[in-house]
């Protein structure tokens, strides 16, 4: 392990997560699971056109029906202006979003919400939508990113007007972006052998297990709480105010525990419609979407389209890189085409690069964010390349990787001078593992690739309350999807120096914590954790003062060590320490409660980097890929709860292998979506996957008191490379299209054998 | 969705006279892990569901004094565990009911249920084809009993008259020399819906000749097939390369599969061929073995 060590009584033990009981005896509320009285149920009606203008829409009849209590369309929604707000990840366009929520003018994808209604049964709901006549203009549609580029392509908005370039009339493309760093021309021109290379992946979703629910209730004074699952309670109640008109300080938005959210909760899809209809009603409503819904409506990621060039010399040097990558953004602009190009080759010290990123609209459902949003795709081009490299150089591809490593210095494409990272120690790791040597069999191959993620800070605000019995409660505003209540729960264990099963970390609603940015981009237990420690050291200034008011010392006389305040030294005076327990008894009388607080916009995110290594076994006759035996080595900053940290990789590992293999959106011929189901949407199933190993590598950040970088994202990005690596490595076949999938293996397999045969 | 008039009749006549005296759409419930889902995601709308399990005939599974099995046509793949002989006599067909779904799918599914839903992809119905299976069925006119290739007609749709069901199916006693096999393809390892699946049957000689065969492949084409062409391929061969290529041939040309989401037909077509190789080869060791 690489960084200094240092000693935690609690950071870094593998302690039972406090959400645990209630999640495995059932009792965990998630999204679904909320009720109130008088509740009405909630349908949405849904487009099956990809594309079509609406003309009309007649709702008088599904009004009328007995039971049903309100109907709303887009008219029960003000249009919003065209501006671009900052959220994170990604910025917002009102315009956009009040659209995607509720078709106006057209639909746009299968499935586009075209109305909504609340009646006193799910059964009467859904009966009142098929009453509900729509009268579409069929349009033609578009879902490929490429063909949307092309000249004479149906377009989905004729006023858009891209960002970043000229056009001359009518366009799909949203977006242009350029990085550029020294001069590739000269890199090229360096060079000894120089590949070019084009690739293309699936648009793929998230995949969690929990769709998208809410309950929302409006007073007759206008005030309004909202129970939902998401990965952000005050994005919910931001967008919300917004798209109903409403004032903030109007709605309070309590978020459920989670099943699963990858990024794909990071938007509103149906609070907006339950706040809209419990208004309307004057009654509460609960919206569930069912799985299929969730498929031809909630956000997957981008398709993407790349082709690269890439320069080096003969003795291992990437001179130049040059490439242009085409994302589908979906129905509305936004795809992660910015994040694409900046981690495409961020792990490596390359001199020249230029990247060119096209953000794309397309008619299918509105991408949202998926770990480390762009990043896995641009890298599955970028890690292919480098493997064709480091064989055409007669390289081994981690040796080619190391030599070519970003590290402190190293000035990225995407701007910044990296300080202290782990890229290197995790290639060195995956070469050092007794996995990259262990022997293959036949029809085996093993592959490698690496991968980058930014991480994020972001605002964030915590409470840390002493009790009076000497416990404390942790308060915090993010959704736990990874286990950061445990992560939390053990920082603010370790600052006051009391029992991690004496604090209880609880996620605040709206308006009981200071606004915290929705839980993404890795950052919660990194910036909210920082917050969280920051809070706890002002409870421990807290508590010092009042033990020097209890000695009747300066308050600067008394330091906190192991739970206790003790004189600073003996100069101060001899005083028994006290415990957090007996400051806490006495607080009444030294002062009242004691509550460290903390918020700040929290910068200093370290980057994160992976190295994977992936063995397959190919069935040449059915071009079907078993996963062999995968490791992950990943640098964690630090590992504050071990077992999350590896849950993490593990889990952003898998997600990755079925990307790589089989997963897709089928469209056909009309452009609806035919498998929004997990039958035909093929994740991967328990019994497909070897046990992901994980290697955690320790190089601290220096910005974060406990060295944490973020975890959660980085390890998607490698995937797909290292099993089309490992498949080339197999079988002599490369696959520059995803998913890998048995058909379409078997057909490369099969083009490659032809001329085999014929010789 | 309607209400479902719901019926646990204990006999096969009191079954037959509810199928036959339906005014509406009447179906036949056993493991329901295709009713159930049909029902729930209103791909079907009876009127009247009819219970098959409370009759005892359609739950036991039983050796015949000849070697011969009689199989209710309810008995869950995780009961047919229980018996003693079966799986080792017959380890075609029992693998082909253990890829039904999961473990919990397992301890309902049933092979009356499997064929009666007439998935063209159903992954027993291959192995019950090509281990010459025959069913026993109830119905207003009293019993007949037909071989079980006869039953699909199309997708979802059975050569079942109104008011008939299957009771239980026969199973041929394993001859001298006999072996089973059954393989599918999925793109994963469970929880998918078979893109080619193949059951062979087959008799070897003391010398090691197949003397006779039964080849079945499923998910190529509306209904499953019995494929003769394929067992005349290796009828009085030891399998070797030669009959394998022809084997493999007549599957491929034996297919007329569609192009969907789970598959293509140069893929289908492609893939029967391996599988029918494959399955031929285990269907030989285990005829072998014994
Ligand atoms: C999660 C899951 C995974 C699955 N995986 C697979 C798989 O891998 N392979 C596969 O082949 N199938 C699979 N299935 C489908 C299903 O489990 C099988 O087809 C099973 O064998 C059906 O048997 P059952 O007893 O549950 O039938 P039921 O659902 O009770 O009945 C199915 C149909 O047959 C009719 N029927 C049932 N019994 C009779 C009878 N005796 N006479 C006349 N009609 C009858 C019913 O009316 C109904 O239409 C899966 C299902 C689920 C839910």
């Amino acid at each position: 392990m690489t960084g200094e060590k240092t000693e935690f009584k609690w950071v870094g033990t593998r302690a039972i997560r406090p959400d645990g009981h209630d999640k495995v005896t059932g009792r965990a509320k998630f999204g679904s699971d909320f009720a109130l009285p008088g509740m009405l149920q909630g349908r949405v009606l849904r487009s099956p056109h990809a594309h079509a203008r609406i003309r009309s829409i007649d709702t008088s009849a599904a009004e009328a029906l007995p039971g049903v209590k309100g109907v709303i369309t887009s008219a029960d929604f003000a249009d919003q202006p065209a501006e671009l707000a900052a959220a994170g990840e990604a910025l917002v366009n009102y315009r956009d979003m009040v659209r995607n929520v509720m078709a106006r003018e057209k639909v746009l994808y299968d499935g586009h919400a075209v109305a909504a209604v609340a009646a006193t049964s799910a059964e009467i709901a859904e009966a009142a939508l098929e009453l509900i006549s729509v009268d579409y203009e069929v349009l033609d549609h578009v879902i490929d990113v490429d063909l949307a580029m092309e000249p004479g392509a149906p377009i989905l908005d004729e006023e858009l007007e891209p960002a970043g370039m000229e056009a001359s009339g009518p366009t799909n493309i949203a977006k242009r972006v350029d990085f550029d760093l020294g001069d590739v021309e000269e890199g090229f021109a360096k060079a000894e052998v120089v590949l070019e290379r084009s690739y293309t992946t699936a648009a793929v979703h998230q995949g969690y297990i929990e769709p998208h629910a809410a309950v929302a209730s409006v007073s007759e004074d206008g005030q309004a709480q909202i129970w939902c699952c998401t990965q952000g309670q005050f994005m919910v109640r931001a967008y919300t105010a917004r798209l109903c008109g409403m004032e903030t300080s109007q709605i309070r938005v309590t978020p459920s525990e989670i099943g699963g959210g990858f990024g794909g909760k990071t938007v509103v899809y149906l609070e907006p419609l339950a706040t809209a209809l419990s208004r309307k009603t004057g009654r509460p409503v609960k919206m569930i979407m069912s799985r299929e819904e969730v498929f031809r409506a909630s956000g997957p990621t981008s398709a993407g389209s790349m082709t690269y060039r890439i320069g080096a010399t003969r003795n291992g040097v990437i001179t130049a890189f040059e490439g242009t990558i085409r994302l589908e953004a979906g129905a509305f602009p936004g795809s992660p085409v910015q994040p694409a190009c900046m981690c495409a080759v961020a792990p490596y010290d390359i001199k020249n690069v230029r990247l060119t990123g096209y953000d794309v609209v397309v008619n299918r459902p509105k991408v949202a964010a998926y770990r480390a949003p762009g990043a896995p795709i641009s890298a599955f081009g970028a890690e292919s390349i480098i493997d064709e490299l480091a064989k055409e150089l007669g390289f081994d591809p981690l040796q080619l990787r190391l030599k070519n490593a970003a590290k402190q210095g190293t000035k990225a494409a995407y701007g910044p001078t990296f300080r202290r990272i782990g890229y290197e120690e995790t290639v060195e790791q995956a070469i050092a593992s007794e996995h990259y040597s262990a022997p293959l069999g036949p029809n085996q191959g093993r592959g490698v690739a690496s991968g980058f993620w930014f991480n994020i800070g972001g605002e964030s605000a915590a409470t840390v309350n002493i009790n009076e019995d000497g416990t404390a409660v942790v308060v915090s505003g993010n959704p736990d999807i990874g286990g950061s209540r445990a992560s939390l729960a053990l920082m603010a264990a370790e600052e006051l120096g009391i029992d991690y099963t004496k604090v209880r970390p609880i996620i605040g609603d709206t308006s009981s914590v200071g606004y915290n940015f929705l839980t993404g981009g890795s950052r919660v237990t990194f910036a909210t954790g920082l917050a969280v420690v920051e809070a706890a050291r002002d409870a421990v200034r807290q508590m010092c003062e009042r033990a020097a008011k209890i000695w009747e010392v300066e308050s600067d006389g008394v330091i906190w060590r192991d739970g206790h305040a003790v004189p600073a030294s003996s100069n101060v005076g001899d005083f028994e320490p006290l415990s957090l327990a007996d400051i806490a008894a006495q607080s009444p009388k030294t002062g009242g409660p004691i509550c460290g607080h903390n918020a700040q916009n929290v910068q200093g995110a370290g980057p994160g980097f992976a190295t994977h290594i992936c063995d397959v076994e190919v069935d040449p006759e059915t071009g079907r890929v078993t996963i062999l035996r995968y490791t992950a080595v990943q640098d964690v900053g630090r590992a504050i709860h071990p077992s999350y940290v590896e849950g993490q990789i593990q889990g952003g590992a898998v997600q990755g292998i079925g990307w790589a293999l089989n997963e897709e959106y089928i469209y056909n011929e009309r452009g609806q979506l035919e498998n929004p189901g997990f039958l035909d949407y093929r994740i991967p199933v328990a019994s497909d996957l070897p046990m992901i190993e994980t290697v955690v590598v320790e190089v601290p950040n220096d910005r974060h008191p406990y060295g944490v970088r973020g975890v959660g994202e980085v390890p998607i990005v490698p995937p797909m490379a290292a099993v089309a690596n490992a498949i080339e490595n197999a079988t002599g076949v490369r696959m520059e299209h995803l998913p890998m999938s048995p058909p379409r293996l078997l057909a490369a397999l099969d083009a490659a054998r032809l001329p085999e045969a014929a010789e | 969705m309607q209400s479902v008039q719901f019926e646990a009749p204990g006999t096969v006549e009191q079954a037959v006279a509810l199928l036959a005296g339906a005014t509406g759409d009447a179906r036949v419930l056993a493991g329901g892990t295709d009713l159930l889902v049909q029902l729930r995601s209103h791909m079907v709308d009876p009127a009247l569901v009819v219970d098959i399990k409370h009759i005892e005939e359609t739950r036991t599974l039983v050796r015949n004094a000849d070697g011969s099995y009689t199989i209710g046509s309810a008995v869950a793949g995780a009961e047919a565990h229980e018996h003693d002989r079966f799986a080792a006599e017959w380890p075609g067909v029992m693998e082909s009911w253990d890829l039904i779904g999961s473990t919990q799918i397992q301890g309902r599914a049933s092979l009356g249920g499997n064929l009666c839903n007439a998935s063209p992809a159903a992954d027993s119905v291959p192995a019950m084809i090509a281990a010459g299976m025959t069913a026993n069925i109830a119905g207003p006119g009293g019993r007949r009993t037909v071989p079980v290739e006869d039953i699909p007609v199309a997708p979802g749709r059975t050569s079942l008259a109104n008011g008939e069901f299957v009771v239980s199916f026969n199973l041929p006693a394993r001859p001298a020399g006999g072996g089973d096999a059954y393989l599918r393809l999925i793109p994963r390892t469970e929880m998918d819906i078979a893109v080619v699946g193949c059951g062979v049957a087959l008799v070897l000689d003391a010398g090691g000749i197949v003397t006779s065969a039964r080849v079945s492949l499923g998910a190529v084409a509306p209904t499953v097939l019995l494929v003769e062409d394929a067992a005349r391929a290796i009828v009085g061969t030891r399998l070797d390369d030669d009959a394998l290529a022809a084997l493999d041939a007549a599957c491929q040309a034996a297919c007329s599969p569609i192009n969907d989401k789970r598959g293509t037909i140069v893929y289908r077509t492609q893939v029967a061929g391996v599988l029918a190789r494959r399955a031929a080869r285990i269907a030989a060791e285990r005829a072998g073995s014994r």
